[in-house]
């Protein structure tokens, strides 16, 4: 496999890449930070990553330097076949409900740019022949719930986006992975009340990988959370607003 | 981000417990300005050294900051950021020939949690504690700086900071030395000891010959049978010894609640402390190849194994008195908790090795002991006093990572170099940024 992975650096992403690395996968480590971004790729070779292992700079903030990152990463492994996209923006809802220039950079990085890079990599992988794109939505973007839904809804559309783009690249041989995480304990979520569930970066990394070898289209992460959210998808939204939920 | 909801904290005796507002940043860096933080691992510690001196306050977990920033495969020396724990440390490096130079009896720890507690093994009576490997780390102190320290440069700040409980700033990176195996498996030996000065002579004895030593002593029984145990030795296995493969993880089991305090009555206790020694006396004597896991962290197989101790958690307390004290010093607290007949399972003893240079540093040349205390409120506390005044008449010392009851008037008393450390402190945090629970009751930090 010749991946690249947005958002490397940290949390679900630096778990992912390195059982990629582990492996001994070519891994494209792609982010804002250069100095993060060189850390991490040290991390990866000296835990003997046996592939080849190269960084390159991508902000979901640009989305016109995308094609250029693409074809950095690109010439740095020698094609590749893997897009993986953990990246991603959260805020605490009531910050957003103030801030609504907050909000839209929220929106827009975790929908509009990230269905943006996906969309131009799976033109790519369909012209080529074929690849496998990976993106993490949230267990957030399944429903919506009056205390999360702003950023619910950036990654319930971005779920709907990845959905389709599977339905319209699969006769193409382009397979894509919507990652629905539940909570996980990262850096993003310190600070929130944990709930019952609640996953590890490492857990949540060896269910996507695992997911990149099988090709399901969606995957909740830690799995439990298909089960915890499959009474609250089908809630009446009578019961929703009365148990403000 | 919003404000950080609060998490119950404690340290792996689950007692006290706390609340704090606890961060994972994937990067270590100090909050700007100058709120009052404390660095956390992974919570191994067993009393309040990892808990907030008040509820509330920040503490930064640094799990998260987990990445190698450097291997050298020719010497073995490690550059890794603090978060990174020694079961990762093993997984990666054990099979490529390099395993820590120093374990403490659980691989669920970070390296900067290593360092914080100058952490010893069962090799200390050889090769010292953890500090002893660490070639180079960098600390943010208090006041925001990072300050590159080790054996050599700003020294005063290394020999703080090792041993140090986190309280001289925030260990972000740390160079350590690994020590060069030939397999992941162990030559074992075990030996049963039916008394104390057979034990205390019997670990004298092994460590001419080998690595590792560690003594487990059945610490409810008394009169003739003082002291009696099992001498355990081992070495890292060779090539021509070991299997040709490594050993695959054990089955781990979990405790999925607190279990029943009756489970802890003195009765039941004791019995499974004879029912243990005795099957261990019955089987011969032989030298076996184990896996790595069973001999250095035999507890690290039971997940949450801290449940068994019921909902009010338990203290362990380790102390260590010196040589010259001799057995009648060690006699003497077994005695003492054989007679109130509130110890647990087992005892660890252990000879230990020279003092290190670093001021906090716990062991010193000696025989240490540890045991598990169920916490029964202040009768519990009562016994830990006494023991203390105990081990002070020797001249010996209780280890900060186990402790959470001992009165900073006493902690004075068993550790002559405190004064140097806290002038070292005052250089670096004079206004006590980094402060902990047990800062607060053992230094007389303000809460």
């Amino acid at each position: 496999m010749k991946a690249a992975v947005v958002g490397a650096t940290r949390g679900m992403g630096r778990a992912v890449a390195r059982l990629l690395a582990e492996r001994g996968d070519a891994v494209v480590l792609l982010g804002r930070d250069a100095a993060e971004l060189a850390a991490s790729a040290r991390d990866l070779s000296a835990r003997g990553a046996r592939g080849t292992i190269a960084t390159g700079h991508l902000d979901l903030g640009e989305p016109a330097a995308f094609a250029v990152a693409l074809d950095q990463a690109d010439q740095a492994v020698g094609g590749l076949d893997t897009l993986v996209v953990t990246a991603g923006d959260f805020v605490a809802q009531d910050a957003l409900e103030r801030d609504t220039e907050r909000l839209r950079r929220l929106l827009d990085v975790n929908f509009t740019a990230t269905a943006v890079l996906c969309q131009l990599a799976g033109e790519r992988f369909a012209a080529r022949g074929g690849g496998t794109i990976c993106a993490f939505s949230s267990v957030a973007g399944d429903r919506a719930r009056r205390s999360n839904y702003l950023y619910g809804a950036s990654k319930a559309g971005l779920s709907a986006f990845l959905d389709g783009l599977g339905l319209a690249y699969g006769d193409r041989n382009v397979r894509v992975i919507c990652v629905r995480p539940g909570f996980v304990k990262t850096a993003m979520t310190a600070g929130l009340s944990v709930p019952p569930f609640a996953g590890e970066p490492d857990g949540v990394a060896r269910v996507v990988v695992r997911a990149l070898d099988r090709g399901a289209p969606v995957v909740y992460a830690p799995p439990i959370w298909r089960w915890v959210m499959f009474p609250i998808r089908l809630l009446p939204r009578a019961v929703m607003r009365r148990v403000r939920f | 981000m919003g404000i950080l909801s609060l998490e119950p904290i404690s340290g792996w005796g689950r007692h006290p417990v706390s609340r704090a507002a606890v961060e994972r940043p994937e990067t270590l860096r100090l909050p700007e300005g100058d709120t009052p933080v404390l660095p956390r691992g992974l919570g191994r510690s067993y009393g309040d050294a990892a808990v907030p001196a008040t509820p509330g306050a920040r503490v930064i977990e640094t799990t998260r900051a987990d990445r190698v920033l450097d291997f050298d495969p020719g010497t073995g020396i490690l550059t890794c950021e603090a978060g990174l724990s020694l079961a990762e440390v093993l997984r990666v490096f054990l099979p490529r020939g390099w395993f820590p130079s120093v374990t403490p009896g659980t691989k669920l720890v970070t390296v900067g949690g290593c360092v914080a507690c100058d952490v010893h093994g069962k090799n200390h009576h050889r090769d010292g504690s953890f500090g002893n490997f660490v070639e180079r780390m960098t600390v943010q102190v208090a006041d925001g700086r990072v300050i590159e320290c080790g054996p050599a440069r700003e020294r005063e700040l290394f020999l703080a900071t090792v041993g140090g409980m986190g309280l001289t700033g925030l260990i972000t990176e740390v160079t350590l030395r690994l020590q060069p195996v030939e397999s992941a498996w162990m030559r074992v030996d075990t030996e049963p000891v039916s008394g104390l000065v057979g034990m205390m002579d019997g670990l004298r004895d092994a460590a001419k010959d080998w690595p590792y030593t560690v003594g487990w002593i059945d610490c409810l029984a008394g009169g003739a049978s003082l002291g009696r145990g099992l001498l355990m030795r081992g070495r890292h296995a060779t090539r021509d010894e070991a299997p040709a493969q490594g050993p695959s993880e054990p089955w781990r089991l979990a405790v999925p609640f607190d279990a029943p305090e009756f489970l802890l009555s003195p009765a039941l206790m004791r019995l499974f402390n004879s029912t243990y020694y005795r099957a261990h006396t019955r089987r011969r004597r032989a030298a076996v190849v184990v896996p790595y896991q069973g001999f250095f962290y035999p507890l690290d197989a039971v997940v949450g194994w801290n449940r068994l101790y019921g909902p009010r958690g338990f203290l362990q307390y380790q102390c260590v008195v010196p040589r010259a004290a001799g057995a009648a010093a060690v006699a003497g607290l077994l005695e003492r908790l054989a007679a109130a007949g509130a110890a647990s399972f087992l005892a660890v003893i252990k000879d230990c090795g020279p003092e290190a240079d670093a001021y906090l540093s716990f062991p010193l040349e000696g025989t240490t002991l540890a045991l598990d205390l169920p916490y029964r409120g202040p009768a519990t506390e009562a016994l830990v006093h006494e023991l203390n005044a105990m081990v002070i008449a020797a001249g010996g010392r209780v280890y900060l990572a186990k402790d959470a009851v001992t009165r900073a008037e006493d902690f004075a008393r068993m550790v002559p170099r405190l004064t140097e450390w806290r002038r070292v402190r005052d250089r670096w945090d004079p206004e006590r940024r980094f402060r902990s629970a047990q800062s607060v009751r053992v230094l007389g930090d303000h809460a």
